[in-house]
């Protein structure tokens, strides 16, 4: 099977999995993001198929929300929140040095795909903060050389 | 063998706790994981027989184990911060295994359950509404009454939807009860659902939260009381749905379209979910903390409850501290205490060292308070009194070296970051604070672009669809009421 069949194959069984679902759209994105760390593109159309709604409507639905990526992700995903507790606790800080210590940009995905950083509003560790999420991992009171010591080559 | 209790709390393992649980086990130790105590600065921590050791790394657990006592904090009951709460709705979380049934009924676990079984569901909406309870998630609505307007509703579906979408940054007391102790909150939704005549509820919990999402799928899939005949025919199933990175979907009626698999666009009001709410039916909304109050109320008595806290603010309330704190956690106590008392007595200062300057209580949407404010007691209308919000408790506090103009900024750019965009004032209003603000810090026609900040904030604040917008303003005008000077820089230098 080649990769796109198998990939669609994926979605389809995830689309399918969800029908007996009160407003299943959602549930079938967060459940597509969870598998492949983005929504791809070809999920509009299964979707719409199978949950019988217009792609407008998951084309909608998918840009709405910030987790839900269009593009994959670097090999390591690090989650730096801003909000007003980290901010309290230095986190402009730990932009700038992993920012420059990364040679990418809070939003971007470096060009070498090794890593993705992106900003995150609250992971409810705000009595260790500064607070950060790498591959899925919370971190408190983080300094960027844990940050960088993290990201894989 | 030594029985040692260690969080398996996301904060705790953040820094590290899940290598200390380790240490003890290769040890020899039997290791509970629990929730976490929330004295989140001793953390990772163990606890032996009722003494505390903190903050701990693996190398320290040899000598734990040998009984020396450089890390030994002492008794839990003796920890000033500790002993000096009210613990209620935390009374189980740190203390045992957050999924194991024998051990959350033999601390009390199912009470509420019971009470209300044996006394019914008219008893049990007058019990709620006798308690004072008031919805914890920031809005402050009198639960009893949402469920007395449910409760009316004669629809045959109807629905319990606990709002865990904790946005607030500052806050954390949800994560904790659903990572420390979710039966207790499962327990709340069945309550409301047999008070109400609602068979079935959702949690919809923020994707920020894995741990949480995991330890409640555990919780659901294992709870005695779920999805099993109850009383008169009545059943109670849970479904989890998670959220995808939107703060917007915290505000209730956004959550109900994001549930339903929408954009979370926030809609009009009325219909109020009461009446109209999940898929159309008549729904309660409540946060993880409200629903995880009732057990307790029933099981004890209304009474008791309201014999806590002060006024029209009744109960305990879980306060979170948090941001450049010394002794930053989890503070249950009745309301009522001074936020000075909260942020000194067990918050211990900054953690810098440096002067409070400003404390942001309530969120995003919360007001900052200055020095001369911090003597306002902690309940909802002594806040509102002085401008602010109580919110979900949440208490940031931030040191001298903060500066309002950039966070009256930023609670703009984060409006306009979060604004669903159903509204205008929201929608465009946070974009072009960002941009006034920008301007007077750049000292370009500064009056000029005062009196524009001040009719956008009246646009904002009363012609916005639901709170995101209304009370964006808030954060800003408590920063240029009490940190003025802040945005005079620009135009000075």
């Amino acid at each position: 099977m080649t990769e796109s069949a198998e990939l669609s194959g994926i979605i389809h069984a995830i689309a399918r999995d969800c029908l007996g679902l009160d407003g299943p759209l959602m549930e079938a994105l967060v459940r597509i993001n969870q598998r492949f760390g983005y929504v791809p593109e070809v999920a509009q159309a299964i979707l719409a198929e199978v949950l019988n709604v217009s792609q407008a409507d998951v084309a909608g639905v998918t840009g709405f929300y910030s987790d839900f990526r269009s593009a994959p992700p670097g090999r390591t995903i690090v989650q730096l929140c801003k909000a007003e507790a980290c901010q309290a606790a230095g986190v402009a800080g730990v932009v700038t040095e992993v920012e420059a210590a990364l040679g990418c940009a809070f939003g971007e995905t470096r060009s070498d795909g090794a890593v993705t950083l992106e900003d995150a509003y609250c992971f409810g560790n705000c009595a260790l903060a500064p607070a950060a999420m790498v591959d899925g991992r919370l971190i408190g009171r983080v300094e960027a050389k844990t940050i960088t010591a993290l990201v894989k080559p | 063998m030594t029985t040692v209790l260690i969080a398996k709390d996301s904060g705790a393992k953040s820094v590290g706790a899940d290598a200390v649980a380790a240490a003890f086990d290769a040890a020899g130790a039997d290791v509970i994981r629990t929730g976490s105590r929330g004295l989140y600065w001793l953390e990772p921590m163990a606890e032996i027989d009722g003494v505390v050791y903190g903050p701990l790394s693996p190398e320290d657990v040899a000598g734990v184990l040998d009984g020396e006592g450089a890390k030994c904090i002492g008794p839990l009951a003796d920890i000033p911060e500790f002993a000096k709460q009210t613990r209620i709705v935390f009374k189980r979380v740190g203390a045992i295994d957050p999924t194991d049934v024998a051990a959350y009924r033999a601390h009390g676990g199912e009470g509420g359950l019971h009470a209300a079984q044996t006394m019914g569901p008219e008893w049990v909406l007058k019990a709620v509404a006798g308690s004072g309870l008031r919805g914890r998630g920031g809005a402050g609505f009198p639960t009893g009454i949402k469920w007395r307007t449910v409760a009316e509703e004669t629809t045959q579906q109807k629905y319990i939807v606990c709002n865990a979408d904790e946005g607030d940054s500052g806050t954390f007391a949800d994560r904790m009860l659903m990572e420390g102790d979710p039966f207790l909150l499962l327990e709340g939704m069945m309550i409301a659902g047999y008070a109400v005549g609602a068979s079935k509820g959702f949690i919809y919990l923020r994707s920020e939260y894995p741990d949480a999402a995991e330890t409640l799928a555990t919780a659901i899939a294992n709870a005695p009381f779920l999805d099993r005949d109850f009383a008169d025919g009545f059943r109670f199933t849970v479904e989890l749905r998670m959220g995808a990175g939107a703060y917007i979907c915290g505000e209730e009626t956004a959550l109900l379209e994001s549930l339903e698999g929408k954009r979370g666009l926030a809609r009009a009001k009325p219909p109020l979910p009461a009446h109209a709410g999940a898929f159309g039916q008549p729904t309660v909304v409540n946060n993880v903390l409200t629903l995880a109050a009732v057990p307790d109320i029933l099981a004890k008595g209304y009474g008791i409850f309201h014999s806590y806290g002060r006024k029209q603010s009744r109960g305990t309330m879980p306060f979170q501290l948090a941001g450049n704190i010394k002794h930053g956690g989890l503070v249950e106590v009745p309301f009522g205490l001074t936020l000075r008392q909260l942020i000194e007595d067990f918050g211990g200062g900054t953690r810098s060292g440096r002067p409070v300057r400003a404390v942001q209580v309530g969120g995003p949407l919360g007001a900052y308070f200055p020095e001369s404010l911090l003597d306002t007691r902690m309940e909802y209308e002594a806040f509102a009194r002085a401008g602010g919000m109580l919110g979900h408790g949440g208490v940031v506090v931030f040191d001298d070296t903060v500066d309002l103009a950039a966070q009256a900024r930023f609670a703009f750019a984060f409006c306009a970051h979060e604004s669903c965009g159903k509204c205008t004032p929201c929608r465009i209003g946070a974009q072009r604070g960002v941009e006034v603000v920008d301007k007077i810090t750049a000292g370009e026609n500064v009056d000029a672009n005062f009196t524009v900040l001040d009719d956008l904030l009246e646009v904002m604040r009363d012609g916005s669809l639901c709170a995101l917008g209304g009370l964006t303003p808030t954060p800003v005008e408590s920063a240029l009421k009490w940190f003025k000077q802040d945005f005079d820089k620009g135009a000075s230098e």
